[in-house]
């Protein structure tokens, strides 16, 4: 009986119900998540510390926009996530996470920078930088 | 679900309404880490929200420019995402029940995981000792708030780490083990995720004129 | 003391012999609970019952005796949270003019926050936890939860705050800051005594339990459904626990985060929400409020699912609307996190974020609409019983469906100027929390009762107690809805107009007959346990019910099910009756089962430990019981032999016992 160890639930001997066989890493996807991601690394970094950027609006949305491609690389390729598994119920929580990361942090940002914007009159414009 | 074929039409056949044998549940452990993940990932958003919204009141203080040093968050970042794949080497000798090379690519992992921590201590102390502590300003606040939290995660990683080790060297590569080694990897694996965050939205768009 | 004042200091913190007692009503409490609390020891040890309770209880993973436990800490608190409540409707009747009524205002700032923080957090999160933990895993047909042992630990880490509460009457004070410590009135200038670190531990701690009883209940459902049970054949009840648990999962991480960053401002001088040096007070009160409108919903939609289930059985017809009624319950899950800042309007950001937030807030109360018609629906033309269930169900409607409505008035901005703040407010969110959630628990109480003890409860008293409660609540809050429009703020312990009196009387008055509603809830259980041979039900399905838990025997064995059932299509139990199935007499195959464990109780111990340190600054007794913690965490995973076989001999006896009881029904 020592296959039944820590067995909270179920039966440990039947490997299609114990979920470590679910996942099916291979080196090749190892080996091709870290060269995307350093690659996706290096981009913002050398864009930033070499000063290439003359203004920050434009670079923000670049320096995110490849973080999330980044955050994407990582979640396939170290994360093993796809549809299928857990059937699909990794997928759904996942999706709804972003969803709910979006709503608080777009939300907070919008609704304190209206707050900021609405309540600090113009005399007292920059009081933030005040000691 | 799928133990069991379901005869909705036949008529001829009465339907039955228990099982004969034995219920088998799949394990629920690497779902149930996952949705914990998830909601570990909602702790960042708050953080993340927090230095969004504080992140430019300096106070009269330092700016972000003027205190965060992106060599050594380059360096950093390259720990991390080289112990990331140690990891992925060390599952990868686990499937083939390889407790050695495994253990040796845990350590390599372990070890990698120790300088990043080491990195950020240094960083800290040195942001400290120039007078740029977190009660300096609400950026200081948030900031060591949000890159302390993440530090503090890979520092439960690495307890983890050890103690997984030490119960794979007791008990050896058995099923409840993997599944603790597969938690483990997402939880690293995870932490990486949140610190391609940070490194793009506190370091690269902090020190953005 | 010979000690030398540092050391004292050092081990001791800030704690004092003058932070113990520190007023004279607290003492009569004190000398009250003590003496209680001494007869009950008394009791036990005289009947040697702490064996009893360590083996059958304290340490079991059971899912249904932790949903017990649960359960009883969720009504021994509400007897805390109302006494609370009392004492403020007995000051705010007397205290006008030149009379300054009984409490101190010191003292009623803590009662107002005491009262609000027990009675949603350790009064209707455990009876909502319990009730999930002890139904859900009968309703889809399995014999426990994912993780058993972690749902010990949840509930104990529970407990863990509780006791933190608890102790601030006694040592040291409570916060004064309302129930959601507001800073900076909660930051350490203005409250530099120990009341908000009661509060933010005792949360913290009390919160990790309910975190992980989330994920372990979330687990359970997605992974451990009777084969059959898809999705949309879940009993309506299993459905709500579904969407309760992604609330928690997704919503307490929430306040985890601002209450750390509250405690970071205290303890390291951090400014997240200080007024100086760049620090933002709104910055918490959004975040708060991001976890506390889900909060809202995590209370409400379980007894949404309850209603549904009492609604069906009594009215002897299929749900009503089935589809519809699991529809609006995830579009409630959505929208209950687009809608927070209607806590707030009154901060001062511009008309497009409060119009975007007040209309979300419209659009949210359309699905609950829609839920209120399914149970009217489902009650048209069926044959009605008024059980004591049913009549909180009733109660319900009428009551949910008027505080509703007062919450979409609260949802236009311009109208929330006025009302903001005021007792208008405190009469709507307890016309929904009272006529909605405590409605719907006690309804479940009572009809889940049997299968829990295997007798019902006792119906007269549970119709006393039901009438007392629903008159007595009218009483109690109307008068403040009257109070709110004339601009009465809330929170106030002491009134100048004369002419309010009468109004804050009724209330009083209101709730007294609350008082007589809660005493006789007390003598029906009493009453119940000492005519229980009467009330006894052998059958396991004493209303004729129709989901899966009425299938077994009353209280059911601890494996749930002998086999497991199969499932064919939405209210199994009933399809199974209608098929006159018979159960299985032998047969029978091993049953897997948990082990008990101490882990769960020793851990919250410590955590009780670590968190009164932390309060009172007492920094060695911190790091020895944090150390203690980890060590008890990790100590505890190299534990690999946690489960064990019920031979088929044992589960053939269980059963040979009950088919003997179904003969003589």
């Amino acid at each position: 009986m020592s296959e039944h160890i820590e067995a909270q639930h179920g039966h440990d001997e039947h490997d299609e119900h114990d979920g470590v066989s679910q996942v099916h890493a291979t080196l090749k996807g190892y080996l091709r998540g870290f060269m995307l991601a350093a690659i996706l690394t290096i981009i913002p970094f050398s864009l930033v510390m070499t000063g290439a950027f003359a203004k920050s609006g434009p670079a923000d949305a670049l320096i995110l926009f490849l973080a999330a491609i980044q955050i994407v690389v990582h979640m396939v390729y170290f994360l093993h996530m796809n549809t299928k598994s857990e059937g699909g119920w990794n997928m759904l929580a996942l999706v709804f996470t972003i969803v709910l990361v979006v709503i608080t942090l777009s939300g907070s940002i919008w609704i304190m920078f209206h707050l900021n914007d609405n309540m600090m009159p113009a005399a007292m414009q920059d009081p933030r930088n005040l000691p | 679900m799928s133990e069991t074929t379901m005869t909705m039409s036949g008529a001829s056949e009465p339907l039955k309404f228990h099982l004969e044998g034995e219920h088998h549940v799949e394990n629920g452990t690497l779902l149930g880490f996952w949705l914990y993940l998830m909601s570990d990932c909602l702790i960042f958003a708050c953080l993340f929200a927090a230095y969004g919204v504080l992140g430019r009141d300096y106070a009269g203080g330092p700016s972000a420019a003027q205190v965060l040093e992106l060599p050594v968050v380059a360096l950093n970042t390259t720990l991390l995402l080289f112990s990331s794949i140690t990891y992925g080497f060390a599952v990868l000798e686990m499937q083939q029940n390889r407790r050695g090379p495994m253990m040796a690519w845990l350590v390599v992992t372990g070890l990698l995981g120790a300088g990043f921590i080491a990195l950020e201590l240094t960083e800290f102390s040195h942001l400290i000792a120039i007078g740029a502590g977190p009660q300096r300003s609400a950026f200081l606040t948030s900031f060591f708030t949000l890159v302390g939290t993440h530090g503090l995660h890979v520092t439960c990683g690495l307890i983890w780490l050890v103690v997984l080790m030490v119960q794979v060297s007791k008990k050896g590569l058995i099923p409840a083990n993997k599944r603790r080694l597969m938690c483990l990897s997402m939880f690293w694996h995870f932490l990486d995720v949140v610190w391609v965050g940070v490194f793009s939205f506190v370091y690269l768009m902090g020190v953005l004129p | 003391m010979s000690l030398h004042p540092d050391l004292t200091r050092l081990i001791f913190g800030r704690l004092t012999w003058h932070e113990f007692l520190p007023e004279p009503i607290v003492v009569g409490t004190f000398i009250v609970v003590a003496l209680g609390g001494l007869v009950l020891m008394g009791v036990i040890t005289y009947y040697k019952l702490w064996g009893y309770l360590w083996h059958e209880w304290f340490t079991s993973i059971d899912h249904k005796k932790i949903g017990i436990m649960y359960i009883i800490l969720g009504l021994v608190m509400l007897l805390r949270g109302f006494a609370d409540a009392v004492m403020m409707r007995a000051q705010q009747a007397i205290a006008f003019g030149h009379t300054q009524g009984y409490l101190p205002p010191d003292h009623y700032d803590q009662i107002f926050t005491a009262h609000g923080v027990i009675m949603i957090f350790f009064v209707a999160m455990p009876l909502v936890t319990g009730m999930m933990n002890f139904v859900m895993p009968l309703q889809i047909g399995a014999r426990d939860v994912a993780f058993p042992f972690l749902n010990n630990f949840s509930f104990w880490m529970t407990v863990s705050g509780a006791v933190l509460v608890m102790m601030s009457l006694f040592i040291g004070e409570f916060a004064r800051t309302g129930w959601l410590a507001y800073p900076p009135l909660s930051g350490i200038a203005a409250s530099p005594d120990a009341g908000v670190d009661y509060y933010i531990w005792a949360l913290q701690i009390a919160g990790v339990g309910t975190l992980l009883s989330g994920v372990n209940l979330l687990t359970t459902i997605i992974k451990m459904r009777a084969p059959g049970m898809t999705l949309m054949r879940m009993p309506v009840f299993t459905w709500t626990a579904l969407c309760t648990n992604v609330l928690i999962v997704a919503a307490f991480p929430v306040l985890t985060a601002a209450l750390a960053m509250l405690a970071l401002d205290r303890y390291a001088g951090t400014n997240f929400f200080t007024t100086v040096l760049g620090g933002n007070m709104m910055m918490y009160v959004n975040l708060i409020w991001i976890w506390g409108h889900p909060e809202v919903y995590i209370l409400i939609l379980p007894a949404f699912g309850i209603f549904s289930e009492v609604t069906a059985t009594f009215s002897r017809k299929r749900l009503f609307g089935y589809a519809s009624m699991v529809y609006a319950t995830v579009v409630i899950t959505v929208l209950s996190y687009l809608v927070w800042l209607h806590h707030f309007f009154t901060m001062g950001s511009g008309a497009s974020v409060n119009s975007f937030f007040g209309i979300t807030t419209m659009i949210i109360s359309i699905p609950t609409g829609a839920k209120i018609f399914n149970w009217l629906f489902t009650m048209y033309r069926g044959s009605i019983t008024f059980e004591v269930p049913m009549l909180w169900t009733v109660g319900f409607i009428v009551t949910f469906a008027i505080g509703g409505m007062t919450g979409v008035l609260l949802a236009v901005p311009p109208a929330d100027f006025s009302l903001h703040n005021s007792l208008f407010l405190i009469a709507h969110f307890h016309n929904v929390i009272i006529g909605g959630v405590l409605f719907g628990l006690f309804a479940g109480l009572n009809y889940w009762f049997p299968k829990a003890f295997g007798f019902k409860l006792d119906p007269f008293w549970g119709k006393c107690s039901f009438w007392f409660w629903l008159v007595g609540f009218y009483f109690a809050f109307m008068p403040l809805y009257a109070l709110g429009l004339m601009g009465v703020t809330r929170r106030l312990s002491h009134f100048d107009d004369p002419s309010l009196q009468i109004w804050f009387e009724i209330a009083a008055f209101g709730a007294f007959l609350i008082l007589l509603g809660i005493l006789c809830m007390l003598i029906q259980f009493a009453v119940s346990f000492i005519r229980r041979e009467q009330l006894r039900d052998v059958t396991g399905d004493p209303w004729n019910g129709r989901t899966l838990e009425w299938s077994t025997s009353s209280p059911p064995p601890k494996y749930n099910f002998a086999f497991t059932p199969l499932v064919h299509e939405g209210d199994a139990w009933w399809q199974m009756k209608q098929h006159h199935y018979q159960r299985p007499l032998g047969g029978f195959i091993p049953i897997h089962m948990p082990k008990n464990t101490g882990a769960g109780i020793i851990l919250g111990g410590i955590s009780t430990v670590f968190g009164f340190a932390m309060i009172w600054y007492m920094w060695p007794l911190a790091i020895i019981s944090f150390v203690a913690l980890l060590a008890t965490a990790i100590g505890h995973t190299f534990n690999y032999h946690r489960d064990y076989y019920l031979s088929a001999e044992e589960v053939a006896k269980v059963e040979a016992s009950r088919t003997e009881l179904l003969a003589h029904v």
